[in-house]
């Protein structure tokens, strides 16, 4: 699984790395978000949502960890 | 509870409640007394802020705006609230600090920044309409360094880092209301009118603290449809005007037109390339300056040298008479006012600024 990590990158960083990926991705596929920021990780939500992706979150110390897998 | 709070204000109906707030809070700030279709300006206030701490003599405009630092304070409470508050920097801070700088030499080019150009409109000044097309034009050419790969670098944790605007702010807010001799504080103009210091701080806590919560961002709001097609900031930005909007129509408030507006000119190249400027500046820096404000307070230390940046460049701006000057009647003829010929090039100085950085600032593309 491919990993994008995107700590202490600035909005909208994370989530053009992310669409990048996530249009790379076939149907199934997943990939790895690591994120810092509440506001990262939220915006990176919506935007996999917004692509028809299916998120889940867990945090692990100061890291957001977000798992996205196309539809 | 905090969690249920989370949610609301991550969604559409809670940055629209929010934008709406923000419109009627500046609509009454301008009637208890701010200066005309300025009930909240960050650049102007960072101006007056730059002139009450005598960093320029203009002195017109000279006050320790409260809402600046009150901004800050509400985003960092909030922050330290919801368990956001990190301290960090490292992201390029010294290009910050000239956007930042060239940001408001653009936006004094106008008079105003993105949360008075939209105030401005509200009130019928059509002048917005231009400053406002400049705004977006300089965002979309922001855009299309993001989309290929500009970027000003990670930050890194830092610890102290954070706290140090908002410690500088508290002291600032106890000059203010001890009403210090070291301050300057204009007699007459804009500087001279304000509403009273302690709504003000309420309003602009209150603001802070919800603008944090929301990431509510008004070039953020057109970055993100050009980008992604994604009209959640919008939906709050476009709820402020609405907001504002009527609120000035109840409290009679709304004058339409192009000429002799309130603290505005209608030299139209210059609105336009002002904003061009400051669209870009804030663009290139990831925020509108009421954005990098509550970024100041959530612990950024790169948003606060943009901040920084901000307030010198106004300082400049009018200790070498960059700013617009405002459009007069003389003996009944109106005479458009604008920038000089100095702020004239010092605009096209920032946007070329700019447009290296954003050749020059770009990253390999992963993926």
């Amino acid at each position: 699984m491919q990993t994008i990590d995107a700590r202490g990158l600035s909005c909208p960083e994370p989530v053009l790395r992310t669409r990048r990926a996530i249009q790379n991705l076939a149907a199934g596929e997943e990939i790895l978000v690591l994120v810092e920021s509440a506001t990262s990780r939220e915006n990176v939500r919506r935007a996999a949502a917004s692509m028809g992706c299916s998120v889940d979150i867990t945090s692990q110390e100061e890291t957001y960890r977000v798992q996205i897998r196309k539809a | 509870m905090r969690d249920s709070a989370t949610r609301f204000l991550a969604s559409r109906p809670g940055i629209i409640l929010v934008g709406t707030l923000i419109g009627v809070l500046a609509t009454l700030l301008q009637k208890l007394g701010n200066p005309p279709n300025m009930g909240i300006c960050v650049a102007c206030f960072e101006r007056d802020i730059a002139g009450a701490l005598g960093l320029h003599r203009a002195a017109v405009v000279q006050y320790l705006r409260p809402e600046i630092p009150a901004f800050i304070l509400g985003s960092f409470l909030a922050a330290l609230l919801f368990r956001e508050f990190r301290s960090r920097t490292g992201s390029s801070p010294i290009v910050r600090f000239f956007l930042g700088g060239f940001a408001m030499v653009g936006a004094l080019a106008f008079l105003g920044c993105p949360w008075r150009a939209l105030l401005r409109l509200a009130g019928g000044d059509l002048n917005a309409v231009i400053g406002l097309a400049g705004l977006a034009i300089g965002i979309a050419i922001g855009v299309a360094f993001l989309r290929g790969g500009y970027s000003l670098g990670r930050t890194h944790p830092g610890k102290p880092v954070g706290w140090i605007m908002p410690a500088v702010m508290v002291a600032l807010l106890i000059l203010l209301l001890s009403h210090s001799s070291l301050l300057f504080f204009s007699e007459k103009g804009p500087g001279a009118m304000h509403a009273p210091a302690l709504i003000s701080i309420g309003a602009a806590l209150l603001i802070g603290a919800l603008a944090q919560r929301t990431r509510f961002c008004t070039m953020g709001s057109v970055r993100d449809v050009i980008l992604m097609r994604d009209t959640h900031l919008l939906s709050g930005v476009a709820a402020l005007v609405l907001a504002a909007f009527v609120m000035n129509l109840l409290l009679g408030q709304v004058g339409w037109g192009f000429s002799a507006q309130p603290i505005s000119h209608s030299n139209h190249v210059w609105n336009l390339l002002g904003m061009v400027l400051a669209g870009l500046g804030f663009a290139l820096a990831g925020g509108c300056p009421g954005r990098q404000l509550f970024l100041a307070g959530e612990g950024d230390g790169d948003a606060s040298v943009f901040v920084l940046g901000m307030v010198t460049g106004a300082a400049f701006a009018h200790n070498w008479a960059l700013a617009g000057v405002p459009d007069k009647m003389v003996d009944g003829v109106l005479r458009v006012g604008g920038p000089g010929p100095n702020g004239q090039l010092a605009v096209l100085i920032g946007i070329v600024f700019c447009v290296v950085i954003g050749f020059t600032m770009r990253e390999k593309l992963e993926v």
